[in-house]
């Protein structure tokens, strides 16, 4: 599926099919022209990812194929071993977390489930967790303290669902109650936005000694879309919003809320699964070997300093 | 027709008493009361207790000791780091403006002061500056007030009042969710009480972060405290939502406050807590 500002690509691409299904074995001067098709796709494709507009990256971040949370269990971890439920009422599936190891490095893993077809987006509710699923994370984190394991979180989500039974179990409660707890933890959290930071909901299992994003995904304190209704009263303005907002990874590293951005392959992750499995596992593993060198004292006051300075401007 | 006279006349009276503000209406039960009993009630209707929203100097008269409150960090301001515009023009207009109006420089004012003798450091958020929204300085000087009664061993006390996270800041409004609660985990690990007034509104980023991790969460009553906004849960539903959702009296029924305190009782009700939570 290609996106809207993607046609020159989705042109060049579906010349390489056509050719390709003409000359299944292409010799001589064809594969010359081969070539020259694959030249100018990379081409394209360079120029207009180095080109995106917030608004057109939010597009990749919410794009259909990007990784979603079990591709990355399944492309970086040797082992999975999933914990479900928050002990006081359900198990959200819109959040997910369990034990998994990464290469020598035993770990607790947390995040968003968007899911992948009709039916399970609509079990997961689209990414959009529900305060069963912070309260889930909180038990997993806390179980991680106790085991000595570094916590990674996948951070996927256009929000924290907004439905009036999560609003009955305290959604907001559910996160403000991570928000200060994660402070208190005496192991290692690296935050990793994949794909959409959406706001609350994100931040609720985003305090993390590192944060990471992927350099196409968005992090934001409201969606484009919401801004822009009630900033521009109107909707369609989303665009605009998405400028004026600064949500890309690269402008939050320009304000220092993140730590680093894990260069996506050419296209976006979308396009090549294992290439981003790749540069995310040599990252992760970086954080995870320094973070383990500094006692968990130190670990919890840098925390505080490192959230403490932002907002901070001389 | 001598009583059609009459009650022209006082129609009339009631007219150019309501322009000379003499009457107030109660924004909820639409009663007329005089000003001054208005005034003197704490802006409290005492036909349908509805409490109108308070700035943060009637917080400061209401609940702290004459001549005691000392402000913190006055000096903090609103912040642009995104050099943010709309189509109504730049933030930093908006801000000024509010600024203007209020006479504040952000939506928290912060310091300490004695309630019955016992000295707290306390943090009132005011809605007349942008919608009591949370941004930068706001975050800034919560954290701050908070640090300040972890070093000198004062319970902390937050007054909130607001719309949620002021978007105009983006991503750095969202982060002072966390930078708050972070100053909260210190005053948990100092033992320090933390007490959580909610009034109306206390929504979004604000209810999602140090509104809800009170030792002892307060509301006013009939405040608006939740996480989302009521049409957005009805757009998602496709239900339509009881009239008392998100009250705070639907809250203490849902588990997440403690008590309604009614404003003439606040005090008295927090010098109390405090004697328990073992304050002198």
């Amino acid at each position: 599926m290609s996106l809207d500002f993607e046609k020159d690509v989705a042109d060049i691409e579906a010349k390489i099919e056509e050719f390709k299904a003409k000359n299944p074995e292409p010799t001589g001067s064809l594969v010359k022209d081969l070539n020259r098709l694959e030249l100018e796709r990379v081409e394209k494709l360079k120029e207009t990812y180095a080109n995106l507009t917030p608004w057109q990256t939010v597009q990749v971040a919410r794009h259909p194929e990007r990784p979603l949370i079990r591709d990355f269990i399944n492309g970086l971890f040797s082992e999975f071993i999933e914990l479900h439920g928050d002990r006081l009422f359900g198990d959200d599936h819109g959040m997910i977390g369990g034990f998994a190891t990464l290469e020598n490095h035993r770990i607790m893993v947390i995040g968003h489930q968007k899911g992948r077809d009709l039916d399970e987006k609509i079990k997961c509710n689209f990414g959009q967790a529900c305060p069963e699923g912070y309260r889930k994370a909180l038990r997993l984190m806390k179980l991680a303290e106790k085991f000595h394991l570094p916590i990674v979180t996948f951070i996927d989500t256009p929000g924290a669902f907004p439905g009036r039974d999560a609003e009955e179990r305290g959604q907001a409660e559910a996160i403000a109650r991570n928000l200060l707890e994660m402070f208190a933890l005496k192991t290692p959290v690296i935050a990793l936005v994949t794909g959409e930071g959406g706001s609350g909901g994100a931040i609720g299992i985003g305090v993390g000694d590192i944060v990471l994003m992927l350099s196409n995904a968005v992090y934001s304190v409201i969606s484009p879309e919401g801004c822009a209704s009630i900033l521009w009263r109107d909707g369609s303005k989303a665009g605009e919003a998405a400028n004026a907002l600064k949500i890309t990874a690269k402008s939050l590293l320009q304000l220092k809320i993140i730590d680093e951005i894990i260069p996506e392959p050419l296209g976006g992750a979308h396009r090549n699964h294992a290439a981003t499995m790749k540069a995310t596992r040599k990252t992760l593993l970086k954080h995870l070997n320094s973070l383990a060198k500094i006692s968990p004292k130190k670990l919890t006051s840098r925390r505080f300093e490192k959230f403490a300075a932002m907002g901070r401007f001389k | 027709m001598g009583w059609f006279t009459k009650t022209k006349k006082t129609a009339a009276k009631l007219d150019s008493s309501i322009r000379e503000e003499v009457w107030i209406q109660c924004p909820s039960c639409k009663a007329h009361i005089y000003k001054e009993e208005w005034d003197k009630n704490l802006k409290v209707c005492d036909r349908c207790h509805f409490h109108e929203r308070l700035n943060w100097q009637e917080r400061v008269d209401l609940l702290l000791d004459q001549d005691s409150f000392s402000e913190l960090n006055a000096k903090i301001s609103w912040n642009d780091p995104l050099k943010f515009s709309d189509s109504k023009g730049p933030y930093a207009d908006k801000a000024a403006e509010n600024c203007e109006k209020t006479g504040m420089k952000e939506s928290v004012v912060t310091g300490t002061g004695k309630i019955k003798g016992i000295k707290v450091s306390m943090a009132i958020m005011d809605f007349r500056f942008m919608g009591g929204s949370l941004a930068s300085g706001t975050g800034e000087k919560i954290l701050l007030a908070a640090m300040y009664a972890v070093k000198y061993k004062l319970p902390y006390i937050i007054i909130s009042a607001s719309g949620g996270a002021r978007m105009h800041e983006g991503i750095i409004s969202l982060m002072q969710m966390p930078k708050t609660c972070a100053a909260l985990a210190q005053l948990r690990e100092a033992n320090l009480p933390y007490i959580s007034i909610m009034t109306d509104p206390t929504t979004g980023g604000v209810s999602a972060s140090y509104a809800m991790v009170g030792d002892i969460h307060i509301a006013e009553p009939r405040a608006l405290i939740g996480f989302a906004g009521r049409r957005v849960i009805e757009e998602t539903i496709k239900q339509k939502l009881p009239e008392d959702f998100q009250t705070a009296e639907y809250l203490v029924d849902h588990g997440f406050v403690d008590m309604i305190v009614h404003r003439k009782d606040m005090k008295e009700m927090l010098y109390k807590i405090l004697k328990y939570a073992g304050c002198r």
